[in-house]
């Protein structure tokens, strides 16, 4: 056991955790924030991806104490009060989305792609989202919401 | 996960010194390996030692060559305007490792200490001719891969930075698997002025390999003709779900042609 201190979605949260805590479990057991979903625990489906120190990466591949000292947005501190973040705005005109569950993830993802890369193409897109898996969609609708998203993000 | 420690030292001795006081403890570089091992209970280490905050992420030219420190993420590789310049083949290869979120995570010395036999940074730590440099001596590439997921790193040897040298031209092609984005095969083919080196990945039972004979085909004609005539040989290649040893063997040909196409 041990503290940790973390900025999470602008707030500063102080909590003791076990060394082998996992962010995803932190973040979601012991904060109580469980917009950041875990799909299979394998690193593989993207479902848990946050913003860490601006750049996306699988909250259930790190350990909580991994994280001390750092600034963490997740879904829940996109929006603005009630106003959708661009992205968040632009998955829900394109129906980026079916179930529902990958698209934390994937909107976490293509903010961070679309930050560094103001003018994406498809392809760029296409990789960039290698690390998200959506079971529903078949991506077509989910790429067509991150180039809207991107655009109304100023690309 | 069973319940391990976890200590983050600010210097690679006080890592030293952290590591020597656990029964069997691990280092932690990125983690993108790790982290998921102990996930599925393969490892139960006393103690991890994360070395992130030891100062160890740095990319520097040193003339001939490109030193690159061993906690250099695969995306600042990818993104490092002086690998781009001088090694572009390195940061297209960073460019291409897992996913965006591993390659945002993932680590060079993670990577190659840990040798998986279809890993994409060994190959082009032996094309090229690169120097692991470590806390108590420096290994060229020829002598540091010893076998699958096996190095000549000594027990509580960390590396600290890797120095490849800068060739005259150079690519990395692989084949990657559709789900992991491991490379099934992965060909790193670096020309220098005394020859040209092909590094392969993903394939060899016994992790990464130079293949002398495309090396010498290519040595006398850096062109994909060149290697028209040659039998690879699938002797000792990886058989898997994935693939045969038969169609590995095709693969090398075919992304050691398009590498220097």
């Amino acid at each position: 056991m041990g503290e940790i201190s973390l900025k999470l979605n602008g707030k500063l949260e102080t909590r003791d955790v076990a060394d082998n805590t996992l962010l995803v479990d932190f973040i979601r057991e012991h904060i109580g924030l469980t917009g950041t979903h875990v799909g299979c625990d394998t690193s593989q489906c993207g479902a848990c991806v946050i913003h860490l120190d601006g750049v996306s990466v699988k909250a259930c591949t790190m350990l909580a104490k991994q994280a001390e000292g750092s600034e963490i947005v997740t879904i829940e501190g996109l929006a603005d009060g009630d106003e959708l973040h661009p992205m968040q705005q632009a998955f829900h005109e394109n129906h980026g989305l079916q179930c529902g569950f990958c698209t934390p993830g994937m909107v976490m993802s293509a903010i961070e792609m679309v930050t560094k890369n103001k003018n994406i193409s498809e392809d760029e897109i296409r990789k960039g989202l290698e690390g998200n898996i959506c079971r529903c969609t078949g991506y077509h609708n989910i790429v067509q919401s991150v180039k809207a998203g991107a655009a109304k993000m100023g690309g | 996960m069973y319940s391990t420690k976890y200590i983050k030292p600010n210097s690679t001795s006080e890592a030293l010194e952290a590591i020597k006081s656990m029964g069997e403890g691990k280092f932690l570089a990125g983690g993108m390996t790790l982290i998921p091992t102990l996930k599925q209970r393969l490892a139960s280490p006393d103690g991890l030692v994360d070395i992130s905050g030891c100062d160890l992420d740095s990319i520097s030219d040193e003339g001939d060559a490109i030193k690159i420190g061993a906690m250099t993420k695969h995306a600042s590789v990818a993104e490092s305007g002086l690998v781009n310049k001088a090694i572009p083949a390195l940061a297209k290869l960073a460019d291409g490792i897992g996913d965006r979120q591993v390659r945002n995570r993932g680590t060079l010395g993670g990577s190659v200490a840990n040798n998986d036999p279809s890993a994409c940074y060994p190959s082009a730590v032996l094309a090229l001719k690169a120097i692991v440099h470590t806390n108590t001596r420096s290994i060229e590439a020829d002598e540091f891969f010893t076998g699958m997921f096996e190095t000549a790193l000594e027990e509580n040897e960390i590396i600290e930075a890797i120095s490849f040298s800068k060739p005259t031209r150079a690519n990395y092609v692989k084949f990657p698997n559709p789900a992991s984005r491991y490379a099934m095969v992965g060909v790193f083919v670096a020309q220098f002025n005394d020859g040209v080196r092909v590094a392969v990945t993903g394939a060899g039972e016994g992790g990464v390999f130079r293949h002398a004979e495309m090396e010498a085909a290519l040595s006398s004609n850096y062109n994909a003709d060149a290697l028209s005539a040659l039998e690879i040989s699938s002797e000792g290649l990886i058989s898997d779900l994935h693939a045969s040893p038969e169609y590995r063997a095709n693969l090398i040909k075919e992304m050691t042609k398009r590498a220097v196409a």
